[in-house]
């Protein structure tokens, strides 16, 4: 019990602990600290990637032992891991390497593809959803149009009314994107702060422990 | 069905139909919209413009081939924009592997383009873990927090970097992020070190990050595939960000008329309802 909840409580707590002080120290031994756990911290993040390495072996490895469902885009994950590493080995990973231009023209072009799909979606859904059923929808309604055509060149061109000293639609979008939008987004990163900051007091407090599993 | 009724329940092929060809026909028949250049933008170009042969300017491409159509413009942009004005570049990509092999093909060509040598000019230092760690440790010991290039060639052997010792030799950070990267290097990179940094982030981000400009924090954004084509017109080097910003204009516009079409349908039949 003690290895598994109260040393990790200890460590954490000592950890944040002195952080915390060392920041509000301008001192060489608080300098030393902070440094040293720079490097800790980097060579503790490197384990972290090898562990996710094996990890995602041993699950797929699993799943293709034990035939689970879908078990045989196991073997294609694999085998891609297996084929990006033989090219890599073989051909390095310079600009015109086999290993690169394998990245570009298959997983970079499959993840652009999906991406892409979204703009299909988001026009048909945007036909079925955005209906002014009410004031807020309204609101929402003008604003989204406003933005969709004040961030692109054909904003400017059918604003004709700027001539006359009316403001522009784009002139408009930059108003909704730096007052209404500003004053919004501070209050949400002002709430989200203050929320992290309690939630790393409660960590390093002990009172949070989700960390340490059940 | 009534006409009205059609137009509430518009079958989505055709939707999708129209979407293609609004998205396709720009790149064949170009208007040549003029783009008005916003401040947030102008900012990050006045900056480089201000800087000199000997300054450091050090791109951290964060972004997926997800996000390349809107983010890869604007690395392009800057990066000529930098070896035009003969300013020494680094690129790395702390958060992002998949980034590491985006922008190294595009860093070679601009990099041969302009005659730049690897080394003197140029470092391209990849991704290695640590995320936030990197930017705390660039702040200590630069040298020691990368040690060796994406080449495997030693910092300390490569001309351009065997000086740097920390954020003080680094002139901007421009964070090309499809994520919340960019936010890292506002409160590890800035609050702890005052590093001055520039943003390149997606449209959709765009709207986060402008409490961040208006308190100093970044000295401009690019916000989207308009920011990388309003860059491209101030190096007056027009290329994929404004030739697809007209398709994305009128993508928005059929967006809206669909809008338009879809609330019509939905009045009218509210109409007969009643």
């Amino acid at each position: 019990m003690f290895w598994k909840k109260q040393l990790p409580l200890i460590i954490v707590f000592m950890m944040g602990l002195i952080m915390t002080v060392q920041y509000f120290i301008p001192h060489h031994v608080s300098k030393w600290v902070y440094v040293n756990y720079v490097d800790w911290a980097i060579v503790i993040a490197i384990f972290g990637a090898f562990l996710g390495y094996f990890s995602f072996l041993r699950v797929h490895i699993t799943r293709i032992r034990k035939k689970t469902s879908n078990w045989v885009f196991s073997i294609i994950t694999l085998a891609s891991l297996l084929i990006m590493i033989v090219f890599a080995l073989i051909d390095g990973k310079g600009s015109d390497s086999l290993f690169q231009n394998m990245f570009l023209y298959t997983s970079a072009a499959i993840n652009a593809t999906v991406f892409s799909l979204l703009a299909f979606y988001i026009s048909s859904a945007s036909y079925r959803a955005f209906r002014a059923h009410s004031a807020q929808a309204v609101a929402l309604l003008l604003a989204a149009v406003i933005m969709m055509l004040g961030r692109v060149p054909i904003g400017d061109k059918i604003s004709f009314w700027s001539a006359w000293g009316i403001p522009s639609i784009n002139t408009v979008s930059q108003w909704i994107l730096n007052s209404p939008n500003m004053a919004a987004k501070r209050a949400i990163a002002l709430g989200v702060g203050l929320g992290s900051l309690l939630m790393t007091l409660k960590i390093i407090l002990g009172i949070e422990r989700t960390y340490l599993g059940n | 069905m009534g006409f009205f009724k059609k137009l509430e329940k518009l079958d989505r092929r055709i939707i999708y139909i129209v979407i293609t060809l609004a998205v396709i026909l720009p790149f064949f028949f170009p208007m040549h919209m003029p783009i008005a250049i916003q401040p947030e933008v102008k900012s990050i170009y006045d900056y480089i413009e201000s800087l000199t042969p000997t300054d450091i300017v050090l791109f951290s491409g964060d972004y997926d081939p997800q996000v390349e159509a809107e983010l890869s413009p604007m690395f392009d942009a800057v990066l000529a924009h930098c070896f035009e004005k003969n300013i020494k570049v680094i690129v790395a990509n702390p958060f992002s592997i998949m980034g590491m092999g985006l922008v190294e093909p595009r860093l070679k060509k601009l990099a041969d383009e302009y005659n730049k040598v690897y080394g003197v000019d140029y470092v391209f230092l990849g991704w290695r873990p640590g995320g936030f760690l990197l930017i705390l440790g660039m702040g200590e010991d630069f040298n020691k927090t990368w040690e060796t290039d994406y080449y495997n060639t030693r910092l300390v052997d490569i001309p351009l970097t065997q000086n740097i010792k920390d954020y003080d030799d680094i002139a901007l950070v421009l964070a090309l992020a499809g994520s919340a990267a960019y936010n890292s290097w506002i409160v590890f990179a800035y609050a702890q070190y005052r590093q001055k940094i520039a943003a390149g982030i997606t449209a959709v981000m765009a709207a986060d990050a402008y409490p961040a400009l208006q308190a100093g924090q970044l000295i401009g954004i690019m916000g989207g595939l308009r920011g990388a084509a309003e860059y491209e017109q101030l190096v007056h080097r027009p290329s994929l960000g404004s030739v697809g910003m007209e398709a994305q204009s009128w993508a928005h516009v059929v967006i809206i008329l669909f809008i338009i079409l879809g609330n019509l349908g939905y009045f009218a039949s509210r109409k007969r309802k009643k």
